[in-house]
């Protein structure tokens, strides 16, 4: 219903990508980079969040602050796109979503851990210095586990803030259930106790 | 985990870090590396802010935040000394209203070089992370080489004429190649890391014809970018109730019993446990009561037994 009433505007990649080779090659499409022999840029996807985003001036009462979830990020590395083009794409999309309209991009990003992936550690790197808020969610350093299925880092990285040191960095350990997702800090989860 | 902001910076100004002499040359500059976990801008507006508060006009080339973002926490009085070169809106002319600065980032990065206000002035590179993601390394070093000796090609420096470039690197985005490169490009080199929740910078001074002095600092910057000087390391941290957090009493819905009620306590205090050797059971041991059957051992033998009545023990010499 929210997708009907317009507040839910979903491009799905995998689709949208095919779409993008049966197409007349002048419409300009949101991942036209796909088509493009060098790794290019991203500003169609741009305008496409733009477009989709932006607020109705038509008199009716538009919608709050808008919210920008992209899933995900390395996705577009494997696809040929430069680490560079892709934190310009962020970049755009916090200079127009963030700062003009008041709204919060969220972005998720892999890290590729032992594997060394310099493309992807600069992409890596580059989001955490340009956000606010880092949230790191990992494995258990001992092992996986039944009843706790990770471990989440939590970094505040506003510096304007008035937070005390301490505040700066926390870390709780969740399990996913169906639908949800519970939360307790390390050590507590309800199995062990 | 260490991680490194470099600040770069031209000497003359009055450093925050007070370094033991203060005889460098215009346009000396100094970068500060910074890591995602130990941020660096805040350091960055702290060098502002005394470089305002010093009567420098300040000149901000901004890519990573806004305007707005940026000013946050400056007073007005530090605020009107601050001119900042918008590269953050539309660095790469995709909006195509013509609101972005002419010629992209490099020319706005020259157009710092033919600035014409006298008088001392700060540029400050926020940062120098971005250019070099952005521009070729050469064309940053030459432009950076000229934006900090500008003065000198004029021929009329004085003494108050100084450039001062300030600016902020990542350095987890770049090779050793252009990280070393824009490290001989700088007089002093801040490196930024920290422990227990407190920062720390390592600072580098090169002077020339000196050796390069290091010096470490810990410091903690204040809510209005006051910097603020700390006399060493971080003590462990004493543990201090969170407020914001409920204590939350970890012994409630257990599912086993962890106090005991008075009569539970009597029972177990009475209780005489199986392998204590009291006198009692010592006496039941040595002395079988009557009635108490006592215990036989039935033994057949087979053919291929041996009984042999002596003592295998005999013939020790014990």
């Amino acid at each position: 219903t929210a997708r009907e009433c317009g507040q839910l505007v979903f491009l799905e990649g995998l689709k949208s990508a095919v779409d993008v080779f049966f197409r007349p090659q002048e419409e300009p499409h949101p991942l036209q980079f796909l088509r493009e022999a060098n790794s290019g840029n991203l500003q169609p996807l741009y305008e496409f969040v733009q477009e989709a985003l932006k607020p109705m001036d038509s008199g009716e009462a538009a919608w709050r602050c808008p919210v920008l979830l992209v899933d995900d990020l390395s996705v577009l590395l494997s696809l040929g796109v430069g680490a560079v083009a892709v934190l310009d794409f962020i970049h755009y999309c916090r200079a127009t979503v963030c700062r003009e309209w008041k709204g919060n991009v969220v972005a998720l990003v892999h890290d590729s851990g032992d594997a060394e992936d310099e493309e992807n550690d600069i992409l890596l790197n580059g989001l955490g210095h340009q956000s606010h808020l880092i949230l790191r969610a990992e494995g258990l350093a001992t092992g996986f586990c039944k009843d706790v299925h990770g471990q989440l880092r939590i970094l505040w990285r506003r510096p304007s803030e008035p937070t005390a040191q301490r505040d700066r960095s926390l870390t709780y350990q969740y399990k996913i259930q169906d639908k949800n997702v519970s939360f307790f800090a390390k050590g507590m989860s309800p199995a062990v106790l | 985990r260490h991680v490194r902001q470099r600040l770069r910076r031209s000497g003359g100004l009055a450093r925050p870090l007070a370094p033991p002499t203060d005889n460098c040359p215009n346009g000396s500059s100094r970068p500060s590396h910074d890591s995602v976990e130990w941020e660096g801008r805040s350091l960055l507006k702290a060098l502002i802010k005394k470089s305002a508060l010093c009567g420098e006009q300040v000149h901000i080339l901004g890519c990573e935040v806004s305007e707005e973002e940026f000013r946050e926490g400056f007073d007005s009085n530090i605020n009107s000394r601050l001119v900042y070169h918008d590269l953050f809106r539309d660095p790469l002319n995709w909006s195509e209203t013509g609101e972005t600065l002419p010629g992209g980032p490099l020319e706005a990065l020259r157009a710092l070089c033919r600035r014409t206000h006298p008088g001392p002035v700060t540029i400050a590179l926020d940062s120098l992370s971005w250019l070099l993601l952005h521009l070729p390394c050469t064309t940053l070093c030459q432009t950076l080489h000229t934006l900090s000796h500008q003065d000198s090609c004029r021929g009329d420096s004085s003494p108050g004429e100084q450039v001062h470039v300030l600016g902020l690197l990542h350095e987890e985005l770049h090779g050793p190649g252009p990280l070393g490169v824009l490290s001989s490009l700088a007089q002093t080199e801040v490196t930024l890391s920290g422990a227990l929740g407190q920062a720390s910078a390592h600072i580098l001074y090169r002077r020339p014809q000196q050796r390069p002095t290091h010096q470490t600092q810990w410091f903690s910057i204040l809510p209005d970018f006051s910097l603020e000087l700390q006399g060493g390391p971080p003590l462990e941290p004493q543990p201090y109730p969170d407020p914001r957090v409920p204590s939350m009493d970890p012994t409630t819905h257990l599912t086993f019993n962890l106090r005991l009620s008075k009569k539970e306590r009597e029972a177990k205090d009475s209780l005489t446990l199986p392998f204590q050797f009291s006198s009692e059971k010592q006496q039941a041991l040595l002395c079988p009561g009557l009635g108490q059957a006592t215990s036989h051992i039935f033994y057949e033998p087979d053919a291929y037994d041996d009984l042999d009545q002596e003592d295998p023990d005999d013939d020790l010499d014990v």
